[in-house]
């Protein structure tokens, strides 16, 4: 019986600068079933963790409520966790990041947990620019509830028991844009060779965040009637170029391929490439994301990769100009200006 | 890479890496499972079938298979093998009811074997169950060759080989024992259908070296000398004894002289310590009973005084190695050491001798004085006389003569038939899904690290008073069952149907050893670039699906996988299963 995973892992394995294998990024065993595609999204935070040489103990993870929602056990088992409520993540992360802006906050929900109950928290956060990933796993179902339609289930899409959904969904990616979201990504959980540099990309991103994984639910929405099947994403799915993530301590030059549309400097001095086969359509100006997915939602396809990103990216730190030093770490000396300075403010407000 | 061919039955033969490495190919995880269900019998009985001497095997075989072991890619000892197979030795029941029976009609072929060591034994065994007459001759006072006149009995007690060389003996065998066969004319002449020469490589090399004249009577052949100690015509030696030689023959010559008066008993050796041919767990016994090895020293005579044996000169040596790893012994130039040696046992090696088998019989032999013997019948170029163990291509083991034997087996029962004993019959093989529910499988898939269990060893000062006393006392049951568990059942076979497919990633995510990727299709070495994990083990198989529908294909590369069967258990459309390859090699008997 297997609810445990063996502790042996392949010899070879490489180590990345910290000295860590792939393992130290894991978590527990999944108890998700088989073959639901946050697990892959759960393998590609991992991977990409691993690939950044990220410390685990710079991480926090947090989550909503739902099979997404809980997949933060069984990903960076070192890191911190904070399960919270249903659809309050965002808030959640908001005070974390207040009190800590040292580390890195990565939000998990499902469409669930984002587009019905937490659809107000998802929106300010976005709104606010918190320097954050926010992963929806999105399957278009409550899935952890037994298979409901969610708010991102596409009109006439139908799940297991072959109810046609008769509401028009609501589209996370165009609703991000509206919000402002300084980064925006769709993916999809069974193709990692894109996922990863964009969560890579993602987690270097200084603020918002947004990347909506398809990720199919096995057990209730994998039918052939649903628009969030392993089979219909894979057919509709179009890609809007190929990216590369070179992270900042790696030689620029060397590792990537000539002839990108497009290069980006991140705010860690990461590099991103985009390598164009999408039309003339281009990710770092906000009203061409915005026709590209209107032009594919009307295609009935399905626009994939690096949709937004805004260069000039201010985060809810910088707005505010908060302490450089994590709030946590101030002192009661430094956070209580004393009688003297009271006496001042008092004055000047006279 | 072209779709992996799973009907093949050498492609997940070569996944159970012990049985694959066993020259006998003995199905290890079957038997293993078997132990570790207390099923000790049927766990014998598999053995039994396949190498004829579980008991002995389970003392003191080579064991090829360890080094082979899966388990020594995830940790450092392998399953030990060789060692459970003796617990199933030690605790079956009689199982004398469930040996083959032996048609009373015969079939009217007759078969001599000569010399009834393992090989000869294992053709007796093969064959007497199909019918036939077996003639065995033998130059010993019993049966079991080397395995009886140079094993010692601290590592083989007599026990153990009598009833296993009495379980082929009492199948109607003629034995003729204490007979030198000094022709092979003659026996040929006797009209038997075929011959088989079983008579091992039974001549001690020795060393020419200055003064051996007149130390003479203090100087003796390693195996001439263990003989005449297991046939109780010796049973003293020196105080001071030199073992010249880095062999096991060295190993069970030193620790023998321990046990019969030698005080100060020392192993000479020409090579360094690495290079010593004698196995690691042969040498760690010696030096664990205090015999001081003295690596590189090249012996260069016997030194006498007043007629007599004073002790030896060598020459210190050291190891060089070019490029190609060729290694040559180059003196140091310091001063001749001196070893003061009451006697000598002279250890450095065997070779074959076939002053019996005349030259005009149509058997050819090589420049090396060898016979001419295929490979894979073990025929020789005279079609009705076949050769098998340490006689077909020079000294090996016990397991490999029993090897040679079902083969030899096979093709005496061939060309018995009228049939070409080039046509060998296939493997029986089996496969079956081990499936019992979502999270259950009919054998025991969880993997957790464990050391390997050491054997316990009765107390030194009670061994060296009593050369037959036993030194492993083997496993216990409790300890048996825990080394078994080790076991990663590498012939419960990862297998993949690609048109249930759906390429949802579950199992490349959960496998904890990294086997599986999705890519596209390429050429072996690139492809070996591509996968999730590094794959440099080349003497490892990647298993190659046929083209996806995303035009990837599933690639698993099978060196390390654990059989853990989570890629299954992971799979939502039961694309994977674990499915249980039983793999007999084909045999006279069956
Ligand atoms: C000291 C020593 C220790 C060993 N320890 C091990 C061990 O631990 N494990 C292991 O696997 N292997 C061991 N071996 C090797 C192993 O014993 C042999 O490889 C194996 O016994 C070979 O089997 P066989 O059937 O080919 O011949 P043998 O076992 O050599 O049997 C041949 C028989 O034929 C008889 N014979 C020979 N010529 C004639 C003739 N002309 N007429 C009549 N009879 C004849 C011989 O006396 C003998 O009885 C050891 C060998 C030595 C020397
Ligand atoms: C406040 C509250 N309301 C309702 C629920 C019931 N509930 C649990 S999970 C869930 C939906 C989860 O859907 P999603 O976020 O898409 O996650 P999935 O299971 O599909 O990954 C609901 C409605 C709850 N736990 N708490
Ligand atoms: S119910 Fe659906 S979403 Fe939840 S674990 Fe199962 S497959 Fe995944
Ligand atoms: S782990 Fe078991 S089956 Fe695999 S090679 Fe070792 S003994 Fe054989
Ligand atoms: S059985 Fe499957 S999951 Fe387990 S190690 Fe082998 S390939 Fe990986
Ligand atoms: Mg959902």
């Amino acid at each position: 019986m297997s609810y445990q995973i063996p502790k042996f892992r392949h010899p070879g394995l490489p180590v990345n600068e910290l000295g860590y294998t792939k393992a130290a990024y894991e978590g527990s065993i999944s108890t998700l079933c088989a073959g639901c595609g946050h697990d892959s999204i759960s393998g590609a935070i991992v991977r990409a963790c691993h690939e950044l040489s990220l410390e685990p103990h710079k991480i926090a993870k947090l989550s909503g409520i739902g099979c997404s929602s809980k997949t933060p056990t069984y990903f960076l088992g070192k890191s911190h966790g904070f399960n919270s409520v249903h659809g309050r993540m965002p808030s959640v992360v908001t005070g974390a990041a207040m009190a800590n802006r040292d580390l890195l906050y990565l939000g998990v929900s499902g469409d669930g947990d984002t587009a019905s109950i937490g659809m107000g928290q998802f929106t300010h956060v976005i709104r606010r620019n918190l320097n954050m990933v926010y992963i929806v796993m999105n399957n278009g179902c409550y899935g952890l509830t037994k298979g409901q339609d969610s708010a991102t289930a596409d009109q006439g899409s139908a799940g297991k028991k072959g109810d046609v959904n008769p509401f028009s969904a609501i589209d996370l990616c165009s609703t991000a844009l509206q919000m402002g979201a300084t980064f925006v990504a769709r993916s999809f959980s069974g193709d990692k060779e894109q996922l990863v540099p964009l969560i890579k990309a993602a987690m270097s991103h200084r603020g918002f965040a947004l990347i909506d994984v398809i990720s199919p639910c096995v057990t209730f929405n994998n039918t052939p009637a649903s628009t969030k099947s392993y089979e219909f994403v894979r057919e509709h799915a179009e890609a809007t170029g190929t990216v590369d993530f070179v992270p900042m301590r790696e030689e620029i030059t060397t590792s990537s391929r000539p002839g990108a549309a497009y290069e980006v400097t991140m705010h860690d001095g990461s590099v991103l490439r985009l390598y164009e086969d999408a039309g003339d359509f281009n990710p770092l100006d906000r009203r061409s994301a915005m026709m590209a997915m209107m032009n594919h939602q009307h295609d009935g396809t399905i626009l994939t990769g690096l949709i937004y990103l805004n260069k000039n990216s201010r985060d809810l730190h910088d707005v505010l100009q908060t302490s450089h030093r994590p709030l946590n770490q101030l002192e009661e000396g430094e956070l209580c200006p004393g009688n003297k300075m009271l006496v001042n403010i008092n004055a000047s407000l006279r | 890479m072209k779709p992996t061919n799973i009907k093949n039955p050498e492609y997940f033969h070569k996944v159970v890496d012990c049985q694959y490495a066993c020259p006998a190919h003995t199905p290890v995880p079957e038997y293993i499972r078997l132990i570790a269900a207390q099923r000790y019998s049927d766990a014998y009985m598999i053995n039994w079938y396949s190498n004829v001497f579980p008991g002995v095997l389970g003392r003191t075989c080579d064991r090829p298979c360890e080094p082979a072991c899966r388990r020594v890619r995830v940790e450092e000892e392998p399953v030990a093998i060789c060692r459970l197979k003796r617990v199933a030795a030690d605790n079956k029941d009689d199982i004398s009811d469930r040996l083959p029976t032996v048609p009373k009609k015969k079939n009217g072929k007759r078969i001599a074997l000569i010399g009834a060591g393992p090989a000869s034994l294992t053709v007796a065994r093969d064959l007497a169950p199909l019918g036939y007459i077996i003639d065995i001759y033998d130059n010993q006072f019993a049966g079991g060759g080397m395995m009886r006149s140079q094993i010692p009995s601290f590592r083989l007690p007599l026990s153990v080989l009598d009833e296993e060389v009495n379980y082929i003996l009492d199948m109607g065998i003629n034995a003729t024992f204490d007979v030198q066969v000094d022709s092979l004319k003659e026996v040929l002449e006797k009209d038997y259908d075929a011959v088989f020469v079983g008579t091992g490589a039974p001549r001690g090399k020795g060393l020419n070296l200055p003064g051996l004249e007149d130390a003479r009577d203090h100087v003796f052949l390693g195996i001439d000398w263990l003989a005449s100690v297991a046939f109780e015509h010796t049973d003293k030696i020196g105080k001071r004894v030199l073992v010249l030689g880095g062999g096991n023959t060295a190993m069970d010559c030193c620790r023998t002289s321990m046990r019969l008066g030698g005080e100060d008993v020392r192993v000479v050796v020409r090579s360094p310590f690495e290079d010593m041919k004698a196995s690691p767990w042969e040498k760690k016994d010696a030096m664990a009973e205090g015999i001081p090895f003295y690596n590189n020293h090249v012996p260069k005579e016997f030194v006498i005084e007043d007629g007599r044996l004073k002790g030896m000169l060598f020459e210190k040596v050291e190891a060089l190695y070019d490029d190609q790893g060729n290694r040559s012994l180059v003196p140091t130039g310091e001063d001749l050491v001196f070893m003061e040696a009451d006697d000598v046992l002279m250890a450095i090696g065997q070779e074959n001798a076939f002053p019996w088998v005349e030259r005009d019989l149509g058997i050819e032999f090589d420049k090396w004085d060898m016979p001419v013997v295929d490979r894979t019948t073990f025929q020789s170029t005279n079609p009705k006389v076949f050769f098998g163990g340490d006689s077909a291509f020079g000294p090996e083991n016990i397991i490999t003569a029993v090897a040679h034997g079902h083969q030899a087996a096979i093709s005496i029962d061939l060309l018995c038939q009228g049939k070409a004993v080039s046509q060998r019959p296939p493997p029986l093989t089996n496969l079956a899904s081990q499936k019992m529910g979502v999270h259950e499988w009919s054998y025991d898939n969880a993997v957790a690290p464990d050391l390997r269990y050491p054997v316990p060893h009765a107390p030194l000062d009670k061994l060296l008073k009593d050369r037959k006393l036993e030194v492993e006392l083997g496993f216990d049951v409790a300890t048996g069952y825990k080394e078994a568990e080790r076991c990663l059942n590498c012939d419960v076979q990862t297998v993949f149907e690609e048109i249930r497919c759906i390429e949802c990633d579950a199992c490349v995510d959960i496998c904890p050893t990294d086997c599986i990727t999705f890519t596209a299709n390429g050429p072996e070495e690139e492809l070996r670039t591509r996968l999730s994990a590094p794959s440099t083990n080349l003497s490892q198989d990647l298993y190659v699906s046929a083209e996806l529908p995303t035009a990837r294909v599933m690639v698993k590369d099978e060196d390390v996988c654990l059989h853990c069967g989570l890629c299954a258990e992971r799979c939502p459309t039961g694309a994977w299963d674990m499915q249980k390859f039983l793999y007999n090699v084909s045999r006279a008997t069956a």
